[in-house]
């Protein structure tokens, strides 16, 4: 009798913990969405500082900021008590939760590859960045190859199921890569490319073949508009494929480039085959040619004081960043790096000690520019209403050394919170 | 033959013409040196001796003389007075892992001379003979306030050599090596193994390995150094005594075997924390802990051996099953349990940075004094040059930096460094580039 109440009752331990994990995994919070942060020192990234500020989150948007924001009574109030909130960080050059799966380095175009299907969304680095302020990223393809995969961007709502942690709707961007790390991984193994002039021969070859492909496709189509019932299509390329929309403008290139003279050749390889190259990453010698840079409206996704590590980051300058900026670039501060990554906000106050940024800039590069560059800067990276209520409270002002992410909010949801034990996440139970 | 003679006599007499222009140059370069510095009006934050709101620091012949509050100090005369008002000074920063000097760009091998790794015990290689003093890398940690650093080959090898401590300036490694030799890396992190695929595996494989070959060398440090004072005994009377064989590699672990340098035992988690402790103990090393990220469960153990303890870098991931702050907080966790706590960079290229580490200890719960020692006074006493290093008083070496606000901050900007009393300019290739590019 016991042992059968005893196995009845384990029986239903199983069953709770099972739904429990399934809630664990897949249901959003229920708390949050809605919520007023008050007495807030407001650094909004678009209109300065707001002192004494308050933000009011409408379902999980921002639906009001400003000095006297009321909010409904039975809303959740958040007393900041005089705390610095800024727009969610953004990272724009991330590997994180990729695990060994960021390159696909058998051949130097590989177009084809979808980081999503290397995205490890258990991966705890996710978590990590959320606890430094990061609200969401955009993770890459490793530079291994010329041409390499699709990005997949995602918001950091750790604990969530893969496709509830991917940015709804974000725009397609691919990983271009120039210079060393193409030349080396293809050098090493005897095959082309070994030198810039072979990765660029390389390039160019698989964007004319794509130009092609996309041609062929056209020509298919037109027929068949025309009502030609013997049109031939084309063979399908899921390579040729991913290239044609690179050519149609449908997604946008994100190019792996540290030198001067590499910037120059691949703006001029973007204006003869007419695609969308949106941002050089790394570009650590974006200094010696910002105007060009600027003039085709490029942006940069760039280190702040990293440097030496390899030949072609032998001439990095800390000032780069703002250097650009000056020029009219637009400049973001990104990690490449799971370290980096927990602590943009330092690294963007760098910019304020090596050229004189001034706050809302130095915050800009961690935020509405990064967004700019992953192209979602109409949905995050600022304190505006309408956008996403991705916002971070910090427990010393923001942009120095001593700032620690106190709370952070996705989509007005409470994702993190220093002040809990464990973890310091609300909705997450480790194991359940 | 006439001929020659006179050659050689006009040679002599160019000789002494050089040698005593040389001698010239050096009075002159001497009466530079004694030049009296002067800063005035700063906050001087001493290290030892608190925090001067409105203060003087006076040095000569490369040593400070004079640190006192401005109203009541009296400035030489003959100084040179650079006004520092609203300005911090602080002692030249000091990092106490490093590899500068060992590496100029990280993927090229050409120039870097990190590590030997044909073996794990390299306890001869000595830092000093590869150290390149004219590298790149120290003109920009310089320009940020590190003034002096202990530069250690890299730590793939269990003891891959010895370590120098350096000053950031001088003309050559002469002038810049100030103390050869003066710690040994016991490396135990689990890195220093080789080979761990089953089917290359080379000896040591695993952590028993690691630990027994270590065993095994000291133990024939101690049969050496047995046979050595043998041969001295028997020498004396036997003058046919024959002197056993030299062997570099035994006869550099002897200082450490006889306690009279530290070594630097490096160990990640709690038991190779313990492990690495338990040997060096087995010897009688004197240490000095380093890394201990991941030994969070040892923290009190660690706090009991009452030795100084190199924590980080913090920037070190926490692992799998570990809290966001787990490595960020252990200056803190320790310094409460009340370790003295070295913050080092472990690092070549961005030694730079080693006081925005400091910073972030801050705000993970180091005090602050405790995280500005953590990067002057407790490096200089762990490696016993604390009579000249590691704080502002007078008879210390004059390495003073003078910056626009707090040392530890990303955003301050050094104004000013001075090295043994001579202000270094403020100027690297960086810098230099900076400027080609902004005309």
């Amino acid at each position: 009798m016991l042992r059968r109440t005893i196995v009845r009752l384990l029986f239903v331990v199983v069953i709770l913990s099972f739904a429990l994990s399934l809630a664990a995994q897949t249901q959003p919070p229920s708390r949050g969405g809605d919520v007023l942060i008050k007495n807030a020192t407001l650094l909004t990234a678009t209109h300065g500082r707001v002192e004494h500020g308050s933000v009011y989150v409408k379902d999980g948007k921002i639906a009001a900021f400003g000095a006297d924001i009321t909010a409904p009574d039975n809303v959740m109030v958040i007393d900041a008590g005089g705390k610095f909130v800024t727009p969610g960080i953004i990272d724009s050059h991330s590997h994180m939760a990729l695990d060994e799966d960021v390159n696909e380095a058998t051949s130097p175009i590989v177009p084809q590859m979808m980081m999503k299907d290397a995205f490890d969304y258990t991966d705890k680095h996710i978590y990590l960045a959320l606890a430094g302020g990061v609200t969401s990223a955009m993770l890459l393809h490793g530079s291994a190859d010329m041409i390499g995969g699709q990005a997949v961007i995602i918001k950091t709502k750790y604990g969530l199921a893969r496709d509830a942690m991917i940015f709804p709707n974000a725009p397609r961007s691919i990983k271009f890569a120039s210079g060393e790390n193409p030349k080396r991984v293809f050098g090493n193994k005897g095959v082309l490319p070994s030198t810039r002039m072979g990765n660029f021969a390389v390039q160019r070859q698989a964007l004319l073949e794509a130009k092609q492909y996309m041609d062929d496709w056209d020509i298919y189509n037109e027929k068949l508009k025309k009502g030609d019932k013997d049109a031939k299509a084309p063979k399908r390329d899921l390579k040729l494929d991913a290239l044609a929309d690179v050519l149609r403008g449908k997604v946008m290139v994100q190019i792996h480039c540290y030198r001067a003279d590499e910037f120059l050749t691949e703006m001029a390889m973007a204006k003869e085959f007419g695609y969308n190259l949106r941002a050089f990453h790394h570009a650590l010698e974006a200094y010696k040619v910002p105007d060009d840079i600027a003039k085709q409206g490029v942006g940069i996704a760039t280190f702040a004081d990293w440097w030496g590590y390899k030949y072609e980051a032998w001439d990095a300058i800390p000032w780069n960043a703002v250097m650009a900026m000056r020029h009219g670039v637009k400049v973001a501060i990104k990690s490449d790096s799971d370290d980096y990554t927990r602590h943009l906000n330092q690294e963007a106050a760098k910019t304020m000690h090596y050229g004189g940024a001034t706050e809302e800039e130095a915050l800009r590069m961690i935020t509405l520019n990064a967004a700019w560059i992953v192209g979602i800067d109409d949905r995050v990276g600022s304190i505006d209403v309408g956008k996403d209520a991705d916002l971070v409270m910090w427990s010393a002002y923001p942009l120095g050394s001593y700032a620690l992410a106190d709370k952070v909010w996705i989509d007005g949801q409470l994702w993190f919170d220093r002040s809990l034990p464990g973890y310091g996440m609300p909705n997450y139970r480790e194991g359940q | 033959m006439n001929k020659q003679s006179a050659i050689r006599r006009r040679h002599s007499v160019l000789k002494a013409v050089l040698i005593a222009a040389t001698l010239l140059l050096g009075v002159l370069v001497q009466a530079q040196e004694s030049k009296v510095i002067a800063l005035k009006g700063g906050k001087i934050l001493t290290v030892t001796h608190g925090t001067i709101e409105d203060g003087v620091i006076v040095m000569e012949n490369g040593r400070i003389t004079v640190v006192g509050p401005t109203s009541s100090t009296k400035v030489p005369a003959k100084a040179q007075v650079i006004d520092a008002k609203g300005m911090t000074i602080y002692p030249g920063l000091i990092d106490s892992e490093t590899h500068l000097g060992l590496t100029e760009v990280s993927a090229d091998k050409m120039t870097n001379d990190l590590i030997e790794t044909s073996d794990e015990i390299m306890p001869h290689m000595h830092v000093y003979d590869a150290f390149h003093a004219e590298t790149m890398l120290i003109p920009v940690a310089r320009v940020n306030g590190v003034t002096n650093a202990i530069v250690a080959p890299d730590s793939g090898d269990t003891l891959p050599g010895q370590d120098i401590f350096i000053q950031l300036d001088g003309k050559s490694a002469r002038e810049m090596i100030l103390v050869k030799d003066i710690t040994m890396p016991l490396n135990f992190t689990g890195e220093q193994r080789r080979n761990e695929s089953f089917d290359k595996a080379k000896y040591p494989q695993t952590r028993m390995g690691m630990a027994a070959q270590l065993r095994q060398a000291f133990l024939d440090a101690q049969d050496y150094l047995q046979k050595q004072a043998d041969y001295e005994k028997k020498s004396k009377t036997d003058k046919t005594a024959t002197a056993p064989k030299r062997d570099l590699k035994l006869e550099s672990l002897v200082p450490y075997l006889k306690g009279e340098r530290p070594v630097v035992l490096a160990a990640n988690t709690a038991p190779d924390v313990e492990t690495a402790v338990s040997l060096a103990n087995e010897f009688h090393l004197k240490f000095i802990l380093n890394h201990v990220q991941h030994a969070q469960k040892a923290l009190d153990y660690i706090a009991s051996l009452k030795v100084p303890v190199i924590v980080g870098p913090i920037w070190e991931l926490p692992k799998e099953n570990e809290r966001y702050d787990a490595v960020y907080s252990l200056p803190a966790q320790l310094q409460k349990r009340g370790v003295k706590v070295i913050i080092a960079s472990s690092d070549a290229h961005n030694v730079r940075n080693l006081p925005y580490q400091a910073g972030y200890a801050v705000a993970y719960g180091l005090p602050y004094e405790e995280a500005l020692r953590a990067i002057t006074l407790y490096p200089a006493q762990a490696f016993g040059l604390d009579k000249d290093y590691g704080s502002l008083e007078v008879g210390k070496m004059a390495n003073i930096v003078v910056a626009n606000g707090d040392p530890l901050d990303v955003k301050t900007d050094v104004k000013h460094v001075f090295i043994a009393g001579q202000e270094i300019p403020m100027d690297n290739r960086q810098i230099r580039l900076r400027d080609q590019y902004s005309k």
